[in-house]
């Protein structure tokens, strides 16, 4: 690892004043990615400013059937919180689902979501549950949110501070585990409720993170994992390496949407 | 006994392993240490035509920077290959010249070409990426079918066409006539998917040079102290032998690739010198997957006739392997005379004709990981037997047991003579441990939950034990393969045993202790082995090749020959009595038939004190034993693998896993189950998980584990193993055959013909990802 300038924020204002300072300056959220990186000397931050510490970025809060969950709250706190097992239990499956326990008492869903790794298993939660990330500066949908591989809609300097879920009627999320790095090969989420009849798919799409609109066009008024037999899933656009072809990983998704389906 | 021979002795090395307490080699700190990091090519063929040190050197706390230029011009010698295999037209193998740093070319991804010696391992890291070499790209040959095509870039030039040798083994006539006579012959392509070993410690060295004495210590992660250091001397030209020693200490793993002598260790020991600094060297694992010797990487096409009866007219191979880039220490003998004399299986085949070309290509050097050649063999036979079942439509168990050899010795048409074995008890031990019969059952209960059930078989011999030193002389190896062994019997009584073999996760200081509790009756407490160490042991040729059992061990044996002897003699002398009634056991020497007896430490203090010896006895208490075996051992096995596949996603779960061994006699079932426990599972990592990937640049693609799978606990099941122990070696004085291959060697087609048969199509090459079995499923549709 190169040498690098660790400081500990209290408030984002301390963030905001390190980032300036800082000739090319990196947020620490739980660092699953950022440090395995760094001692690969892939990157080489000149500071790294850890906001784990900030007042109020870690926790869970509920606000009606609404979640609200700090963007410094670990994967395991996550999936252990009651209330998101009350009122999301796909959810807290899925959190506790990401890589080990070391991974889990470690990572945040702000980090990981900021990262959005398009193997990352919160991008296709998020995105299938509709949520809402919320920043220092303004609110962005889910929708909105997720652009690219690793590219997302946050400014230079914005910060992610908790993210919102609705608790939807049905959830849940299946992931097919790449044998070596158990990341997703891939993973689909599929929610129904308020928000509609939502599909995410993480692990495949070429750009990251995406829906299935064939997929949810079938689930929609008909929610049962018979309606998913007749949908087409495409290849075209789908990631394709040493783990899975395109060809196989849309094979994944549809069987996966089944039987996610099947476990909402 | 209570811990002697067949005791489920817990192991005495692991308090110190489960605390924390080991000492591995980089958890030495010496006085005045500094740090390499190496320079590697990130090409995977290109002439070295500048190395700009500048920038590096400029660095605040880097010693030196030093190159191939330097190391050559210094005379250090080029690294060999120590087994000379000849072409079948009479020519030496091609040998091309490998520097531990470069000098005009470098050769695969990883190759290194300078090295930085700096006050921090990390700086010396920074540093060394501060280093500028200018290249000069050449055209690669990443794979074999790259290297043996027509204007095929030259990777060495005393090696046309990248070709290393032609070699063969067997009546090629006598063959082709076996298959033209054949009423069926089965046909199969089968690749042999290159492995990475991944030990769990990575490699490491600590070299420190004494300018006062001029001598060198090298610690550093060896599975053979002793060789390293004869090969350092004679062949590096780093040190004469008593100039030199070398300390293999704690090692955590090897599976073969811990054998060789790589370019590090050569370069720590000289770079010592040069900077009179000690300096470390400790690989991270991305290091490893780029620079540890790999395993396998064959390509190979197969012929095996049947008569009318189902039994074997004819068995014709011909093999394509991957060197790698140079060749390492064994590497011309595990796909020649470590693979095609295992040809024959279990089975009695009259004519087998095995043709190996071997080629250079620009990836990290392939050399023996567990198995060596014997896995590349059983897993050709055995999925050629299933195969040929299915296609002739027979039970795949009686396929092999009409063909199974039931009379011993029984000569091979390739070389083995086998000596002991119960093949079909062996098979029928399995059958009943799987509950073979109830397979029907459970397949028709796993349809209905939509799983694809299957079954399938491996019965496999290895040779294990190398091997007889004139043999193997005589077919090119470079060393004799015996083995040494010293007894001290202490004043005290305590016994020490200072063996050549090497245990790096083997529990040899739990067995060999064993050994010698079991002849003397005393408690294994008061034995220690002591190994590892040039300076204190006399010699040894160390561990691969399930070689410390049979061979070590052996060794140890005739040296207690000898310490019983002269035992036998001094209570002899002081009880007044005749040797031939003097008898060892409880802790005592004893007349047999009266109560005259002495303490077994009273023994050791009359052998040290002298006051009463008989009178043409030297003193002391300690014998050394050098031990060459007459034969290979042969270790068999039946294992039987249930597997269950999801059609959806072609994800198979190994349901049931059944191994029934014999190992001839059994030291300590324990760490038995535990080898063979550890075996099966990287059997089952090569059958399912692993495999190396270079693109068509040379670039490796997966060399990290998120890309390279290796087996986890939740991918294996809980092992049904049992042991027969009826046929012992007959050539060696404990009966052993050796344990730390077999389950790596069998278990590949056990799990492949499972799948195959769960399946409904032979068409699946390793690693049977769930990808790949989806893919067949398709395929076949």
């Amino acid at each position: 690892m190169y040498p690098t300038k660790y400081t500990k924020a209290a408030s984002i204002d301390d963030v905001l004043a390190a980032l300036a300072a800082g000739e090319d300056a990196k947020l620490l959220a739980g660092g699953q990615t950022l440090l395995a990186t760094m001692k690969q000397h892939l990157a080489a931050p000149s500071d790294l400013i850890d906001v784990r510490a900030i007042d109020g970025m870690s926790g869970v809060t509920t606000d009606g059937d609404t979640l609200v969950i700090g963007a410094a709250t670990t994967h395991a706190d996550v999936a252990g919180n009651a209330d998101v097992q009350r009122l999301c239990p796909a959810l807290a499956s899925l959190a506790g689902g990401i890589g080990d326990p070391a991974v889990r008492y470690a990572g945040t869903i702000g980090g990981s979501i900021a990262n959005n790794d398009p193997a990352a298993d919160y991008p296709a939660g998020l995105l299938a549950l509709g949520a809402t990330i919320v920043t220092n500066t303004r609110e962005i949908a889910a929708d909105d949110f997720f652009e690219g591989l690793f590219t997302t809609a946050l400014d230079e300097g914005e910060i992610i501070t908790a993210v919102r879920v609705t608790a939807p009627a049905k959830a849940a999320y299946m992931k097919f585990r790449q044998p070596a790095s158990l990341f997703a090969l891939v993973g689909v989420c599929v929610a129904d409720g308020a928000g509609g009849t939502r599909v995410a798919v993480t692990g495949a799409g070429e750009d990251g993170v995406f829906r299935h609109e064939g997929l949810e066009a079938a689930l929609s008024g008909n929610w049962a994992a018979a309606a998913t037999e007749g949908v087409s899933v495409d290849s075209d656009g789908l990631m394709s390496d040493m783990h899975g072809s395109a060809d196989y990983r849309a094979n994944l998704i549809k069987v996966l949407a089944k039987r996610a389906v099947d476990a909402s | 006994m209570k811990d002697g021979i067949g005791a489920p002795v817990k192991r005495k090395e692991d308090k110190r392993f489960t605390t924390g307490k080991g000492k591995y080699t980089d958890d030495i700190r010496n006085d005045n240490q500094a740090y390499a990091a190496f320079v590697r090519s990130p090409y995977a063929h290109a002439k070295v035509k500048g190395i700009d040190t500048s920038a590096a050197m400029a660095m605040d706390g880097v010693i030196d920077v030093l190159n191939g230029q330097q190391l050559t011009g210094d005379g250090i010698g080029n690294i060999i290959c120590g087994w000379a295999i000849t072409s079948k037209d009479g020519s030496p193998m091609n040998m091309g010249a490998w520097s531990a740093l470069a000098t005009e070319k470098v050769r695969y991804v990883g190759d290194a070409v300078a090295v930085v010696i700096a006050e921090t391992q990390a700086l010396a890291r920074i540093a060394a990426e501060a280093v500028e070499v200018d290249y000069e790209e050449l055209p690669v040959a990443a794979h074999i079918e790259a290297a043996m095509a027509d204007g095929a870039p030259q990777i060495h030039d005393n090696a046309p066409g990248n070709q290393i040798y032609d070699w063969e083994l067997g009546d090629e006539a006598a063959t082709d006539a076996g298959l033209a006579n054949a009423a069926h012959v089965t046909t199969l392509n089968i690749t042999n998917n290159r492995l990475s070993p991944n030990p769990m410690e990575p490699r490491s060295a600590i070299a420190t040079y004494d300018d006062a004495e001029e001598h060198y210590t090298l610690y550093t992660t060896s599975q053979n102290p002793h060789v390293a250091r004869l090969v350092l001397s004679a062949f590096y030209n780093v040190a004469p032998e008593h100039k030199l020693r070398v300390i293999a200490p704690d090692v955590g793993g090897g599976f073969g690739a811990k054998i060789y002598i790589y370019p590090e260790e050569i370069t720590c020991l000289w770079a010592s010198m040069k900077t009179n600094r000690s300096i470390k060297w400790t690989s991270d694992r991305s290091e490893a997957f780029l620079t540890d010797a790999h395993g396998r990487d064959h390509v190979t096409t197969a012929h095996m006739g049947f008569d009318a009866d189902g039994k074997i007219t004819g068995f014709k191979i011909d093999t394509l392997a991957n060197i790698g880039a140079y060749m390492s220490l064994f590497s011309s003998s595990v796909p020649t005379y470590l693979y095609a004399p295992l040809m024959s299986g279990q089975y009695n085949i009259q004519n087998i004709h095995c043709n190996v070309r071997t080629y250079y290509t620009n990836t990290v050097p392939v050399d023996a990981y567990r198995g060596a050649g014997r896995p590349e063999a059983t897993y050709l036979v055995e999925r050629m037997m299933e195969t040929a079942a299915r296609e002739m439509g027979m039970d795949p168990a009686e396929l092999r047991r009409r063909n199974f050899v039931q009379e011993f010795p029984h000569q091979t048409p390739v070389l083995m003579q086998y000596d002991a074995g119960d093949f079909p008890k062996i098979l029928q031990m399995a059958q009943d441990s799987a509950d073979v019969s109830g397979f029907a059952a459970r397949k028709a209960e796993a349809a209905k939950r939509g799983k694809l059930r299957g079954l399938g078989y491996s019965t496999f011999i290895e040779a294990c034990g190398l091997a007889p030193s004139k043999a193997a002389g005589s077919l090119g190896a470079g060393v004799g393969l015996w083995e040494s062994a010293e007894v001290r019997v202490n004043p005290v009584g305590s016994i020490e045993i200072l063996t050549g073999s090497h245990s790096h996760g083997q529990g040899h200081e739990t067995t060999f202790a064993q050994i010698v509790a079991d002849r003397f009756d005393l408690p294994v407490e008061n034995v220690s082995i002591v190994h590892g160490d040039t300076d204190k042991v006399q010699f040894g040729m160390g561990t691969y090749g399930s070689r410390s059992g049979p061979v070590g061990m052996s060794a140890v044996v005739k040296a207690m020959d000898k310490v019983e002897a002269k035992v036998k003699k001094i209570a002899a002398h002081t009880l007044e009595a005749s040797e031939d009634d003097i008898v060892i056991e409880g802790g005592e020497v004893k007349v047999a038939g009266t109560d005259k007896s002495m303490a077994w430490h009273e023994v050791g203090l009359a052998a040290y004190v002298a006051h009463n010896l008989p009178d043409d006895m030297e003193p002391g208490l300690k014998e050394t034993a050098f031990f060459d075996p007459v034969n290979f051992s042969f270790p068999s096995g039946a294992f039987i693998c249930e597997v269950e596949v999801d059609p959806e996603t072609g994800e198979t779960e190994i349901v049931n896993f059944t191994s029934a061994d014999d190992f001839g006699t059994i030291i300590n079932p324990m760490i038995v189950e535990g080898q063979v426990h550890g075996g099966v599972t990287q059997g089952i990592g090569q059958a399912m998980l692993e495999q190396v990937v270079y693109d068509d640049d040379g670039q490796l693609l997966n060399g990290s584990y998120m890309d390279y799978a290796m087996p986890r606990a939740a991918d294996v099941p809980s092992y049904s193993i049992s042991h027969h122990e009826d046929s012992p070696s007959p050539n060696n004085p404990l009966g052993v055959k050796g344990c730390g291959e077999a389950g790596a060697i069998g278990a590949p087609p056990a799990v492949i013909n499972a799948i195959t048969d769960a399946i409904g199509t032979n068409d699946l090459a390793m690693p049977a990802t769930p990808q790949a079995v989806w893919n067949a499923i398709q395929a076949a549709k």
